[in-house]
Formats: C-alpha cells, structure tokens, sequence
C-alpha cells in the first residue's frame, strides 16, 4: 500500500514533468518567441506576430507531438521486447528492427527507379514508406525469433540482432552504390533523423499507427506478467503464448517501423528508457511499467529534442546522436551500478 | 483414510516423442489414479522419463497413445485458461531475473481468474493471503524474489501454485537444491497442504527415503513398468531393488532403505 501511494507521486510528478517539458521543447528554438505569447497562442488565443504564430503551430507544435509519439513509441516497444525475450538489453534498435526499417525504406527510395511509375508513386507516398519500414521490422523480428526459438542463450539473441543490422546495412551500401545522386541525398537526409519537417497529416498517420501499437500492447499487459515467471509458467497460467507473442510482434513492428519511417533510427530510446522507469518505480509489474515507460518516454525525447535544436542558435543537432549521448552512458551506467540487469 | 475424489486419472498411457516418422516409446502401459487429499511422490533414475510422465499428465506434452482424465474430461479438451484452473505447477527451472516481490509472485497465480488487466478482486486478495499463511511466507511479502533463500523460494511458488486454486498441483523435482532440514520442511508443508486443503499433490523427487516415509502414495517407474501403490505395497511388490541398473545398490525390505553393497 505505502508502495502505491509513492507510485501516485511520482505519477502526478512525471505528469507535471512531461507538461513541464512539452512548454519547454516549444517555448526554445532558433527564434525567440516570449513565453505569455506561447501560452496565449497554445491556449486558443493570437501570438502578438503573426509569424511567431506560424512557427508555433506549423513547426514548433508538431515536432514537440512528434517527440511524443516517437518517445512512447520506442519506449514502450522496448519494454515489450526485453520481456518477450527476457532478455534485458533487448530494444527497437538493439535486435536490428530499426536496420530493418531503414532497409524497407532503402529499397523504396533508392530502389523506386527500378519500379514502374504508378507503382513507384504510391510507395513514395508516406503510406508505402510506412508499409515498407514497418514491413522492413517485422521482418527482422521474425527472423530473430526463429533464431531465437532455436538458440535459448540471451547473448547470442542479441549477437543475432547486430549480425541483422550488418547485414542490413550491407544491403544499404550495394543499394547505394546503384543509386542516383538526388535518391542518395534523399535517404542519407532520412536516416539522419528528424523529428521535424513532418507535416500535419504524417503526424496523423503516425498517431493512428502508434495509438494502434500502444493499444496492442496495453492488450498484453497481463499475459507479460505472466511472462516474467518464463514461458512455461505463464502457459500453465492459462497465457495463449503464441497469441500473445503474435501480439506483441504486431505492435513493436508497427510502433518500430512507423516511427522510423517519419524520423529516421533513434537509437537507444527503447533499451534506456525502459530501464529508466525500472529504476525510478523498483518494480516488474508491467500494470505500473507501462505508464511508467510511457511518460519517461515522452518526457526523455522532448528533453533530448530539446537539447538538439540548440537553443538560441541557428542549427540544429541530428536527434539520433543526442539520444545516443545520452543513452550510451546510461546503459553503461546501469550495467555497473546494478546487481544484475532486470527485465 | 477415506478414499477421496479422483482428481487425474491415466489410462492405457503411452508416453514417448514423435521424431519424423519414428516413434520413441518411453514408458507404456501406465495406469494412474491419483486422488484428492493425498500427496503422490513420483520416483525413477535419472533419464527413465520422469519429466516426459510429468509433461504429459499437465498436457504440454501430447501422449502417444491412452489418455489424461482430469477432473472426468480429457485433458486435451480443456482450454488453456480453464486447464489453469485445474492444474498448477511448480517448476525446477530457475526464475528469470526480475523485481518481482514475493507477494505479487504469488499474486501471478490468481490470473486464470483475473480480469483482462489482471486487477486483483478482494476475493483475489483473500486467497493470496490464505496461500501465504499457509506456507509460513506472509513476513516476506514485500521482499523481491532474489533476496531470500532457496527454502524459501520453493515455498513461495508452492504459494503460488496455492493461489491458483486448483484441486491438482504438480511439482518437478521441487527438493533439488534444498539440504535436508529443508527437504523435510517442504515434504512436511506439503502434506499438510494435501490434507488441511484436499488437494492432490504429486511431486517427482530422488529423495527415495523421505519420499517413502512420507508419500501417502507413489509412482515407482522402473524400466520394465510404472507401478502406483501406497509405500508399504510397492515394498512388497519388490519393484523398489529394480530403479537402479546396478547390483550395488540393493533394497532393504525390512529396514525400508537402500543399501551400498560391495563398497
């Protein structure tokens, strides 16, 4: 009980936290914009310049929704993962789901000259590059779970998922390498990363895509549960272990995959932050987890956002290597500090 | 002791595995019948098929031929989540590493009862506690799973497996890595729990001689057959001398033991 009751505060404090953060990421940018015009322009009112308008609504707005989305996203497909494989280093971009994507969406960008023209305008369209990317994961996924049905080693799940990613990116470099100038500088541009530049109607599809993966997953918070105990405990509970599983691919592809189709790979965000809320919430229980991962998602990616547009400076720092200075040292971090890695 | 209910009852059973085309008979002709309120020791060599016998009779594995009667329906005819709340387990396999505390631990085992979020009734609660008093447990409810002994661990999932309400619970070798003021312990909780909650109880275990002291009944699988009968009749039988391929290791009738001979 006294175990609830600090859950509540600190529930109520990453709340605060994530609006906290949400008025930050949109109040700093290369512009200054003051912050009462801010606050009158997001509660319904006019921002006393018409272009600090423009620039709250059209840019500023949806790159924080964006953060957002892509932070609970990633987080969220990450805590799936290390308990479906009870492996706790696995994530999006460990396991090669991110390479994964990046090689549906290489085959579509810099592979569409080979296709016929009505074919090749769909699949430039968001909605093919999604279907491409999130195609491209769920490939991956599937071929590290066969590999991983076969190999119950944790590590080597893992040596799988880096091999896939080489594997990938070898594709990319031959793709590449047949590819025209214009496709080139099109995909390096994409796999940089960008939470910005998106516009009004791919946040839209990317809403629709996330909310349908977070859906999914809220689905298999019980049978995770179950799952902590291992596979043959949870299947003794009553769990349907192939139900679930198929679950759990559905909604970390389409999470994975669609995010990474928008804002390119980020790494680290689905190995860190589930790890994050473990710590803070000293727990496994997933019913706390969830809501747990999905507001340190948010709120870590609006503050690393945050961080990369530099604020008061005109340029802006690639989103996937602040989340990997960041990152980075904090999985090294846990690694040391803590007795053993926990799912 | 008046002859309870039959909870699992096997008959004509074949276990084995089906590689390709060929067949792997392990044991066959087994006839079980284990009742509520009995604790059942099921007993072997190594290899001799034990945990294939137990896979069987909880329904993961699938027999070759005859069939599982629990509760006076196929086993294959339950669905998972009815299956879990008539059957519960304890496992050897180590745990995987995770926060887990004691109390949500044994918390799991109401599942096949729970609502799709998993949200714990007060009805949830209620048999969680009695599972956690009558396993002596209730003082380490909020302590994680890695902090406490290996006695103690084993009669958290025994807990568990409480907490799931089911009229049989199975245990695969749950004396493995216990020294022997623990063995008797779990053996003696065990018991208890047979008799105090009507439930069958049936454990594999190599501790021959505990088992036969305390086992209301047993499964002796020898080579040549898979026998079910109280201690004293399976004594009798002589089926005891057979377990082991080895003509060192003799049994003592009438001191009830196993003998080292020629050392």
């Amino acid at each position: 009980m006294q175990q609830n009751s600090r859950n509540r505060i600190l529930f109520i404090a990453l709340l605060i936290c994530l609006a906290a953060c949400f008025l930050l990421n949109i109040s700093l940018g290369s512009v200054n914009i003051p912050i009462e015009d801010i606050a009158s322009s997001l509660s319904g009112g006019q921002a006393s310049k018409n272009s600090w308008e423009i620039i709250i609504w059209n840019y500023r707005f949806p790159k924080a929704l964006t953060a957002i989305l892509v932070g609970m996203g990633l987080s969220i497909s990450g805590l799936l993962m290390q308990t479906l494989f009870r492996n706790p280093l696995a994530g999006p971009d460990v396991l090669g789901l991110s390479s994964g994507a990046s090689l549906g969406v290489a085959f579509i960008i810099l592979g569409s000259g080979l296709l016929p023209p009505f074919l090749s305008g769909f699949f430039l369209s968001s909605y093919g590059i999604v279907l491409a990317s999130c195609l491209g994961s769920l490939m991956v996924l599937l071929a590290v779970l066969v590999v991983s049905q076969r190999l119950r080693n944790t590590m080597a799940i893992l040596i799988v998922g880096l091999m896939f990613g080489s594997f990938t990116n070898a594709i990319i470099g031959v793709l590449s390498y047949f590819s025209t100038a214009e496709e080139l500088q099109k995909f390096t541009f994409w796999s940089l990363g960008s939470l910005g530049n998106i516009s009004w109607p791919n946040i839209l599809i990317l809403s629709i895509c996330c909310l349908i993966g977070l859906l999914l997953s809220a689905l298999c918070i019980k049978p995770l549960n179950a799952l902590l105990l291992g596979e043959r405990y949870a299947k003794s509970l009553g769990i349907n272990f192939k139900k679930t599983r198929l679950i759990i691919i559905i909604a970390t592809s389409l999470l994975a995959g669609s995010i990474t189709a928008f804002v390119g790979p980020i790494a680290f965000i689905g190995l860190a932050v589930p790890h994050i809320s473990k710590m803070v919430f000293q727990t496994s229980s997933h019913y706390v987890l969830f809501w747990g991962t999905l507001l340190f998602g948010a709120i870590i990616l609006l503050i690393c956002d945050t961080v990369s547009q530099m604020p008061g400076n005109d340029f802006t720092l690639p989103i996937n290597a602040i989340t990997s200075i960041l990152g980075a040292p904090i999985v090294v971090w846990l690694l040391v500090r803590k007795r053993k890695f926990m799912i | 002791m008046s002859t309870g209910k039959t909870i699992l009852k096997a008959e004509e059973l074949s276990i084995g595995y089906f590689s390709k085309k060929e067949k792997t008979i392990i044991a066959s002709q087994i006839h079980l019948d284990l009742k509520a309120g009995k604790l059942i020791s099921l007993i072997g060599a190594n290899g001799i098929g034990k945990s294939t016998l137990l896979r069987t009779l909880t329904g993961i594995q699938k027999a070759l031929s005859g069939q599982v009667i629990l509760n006076e329906k196929d086993i294959r005819n339950y669905s998972p989540s009815s299956l879990a709340q008539q059957l519960s387990i304890v496992l050897t396999e180590s745990l995987p590493p995770s926060n887990l505390t004691v109390f949500e631990l044994v918390a799991l085992g109401r599942q096949p009862y729970t609502n799709w979020i998993g949200k714990l009734t007060s009805d949830d609660r209620e048999k969680i506690k009695e599972a956690m008093d009558l396993t002596q447990i209730s003082h380490l409810a909020d302590k994680k799973h890695y902090e406490i002994s290996d006695g103690q661990l084993q009669k958290v999932l025994v807990a568990r497996a409480l907490a799931q309400s089911t009229p049989l619970i199975i245990l695969d070798e749950p004396t493995t890595h216990l020294d022997l003021l623990h063995k008797v312990s779990l053996f003696k909780l065990l018991k208890k729990l047979a008799v105090e909650t009507q439930k069958c109880i049936l454990f594999s275990t190599h501790d021959l001689d505990l088992a036969l002291q305390l086992s209301d009944e047993m499964i002796v699988m020898s080579p040549e057959k898979t026998l079910q009968g109280t201690p004293e009749s399976l004594i009798q039988s002589g089926i005891l001398n057979s377990l082991f391929k080895d003509e060192n290791i003799f049994f003592d009738t009438g001191k009830a033991k196993f003998i080292l001979k020629n050392l």
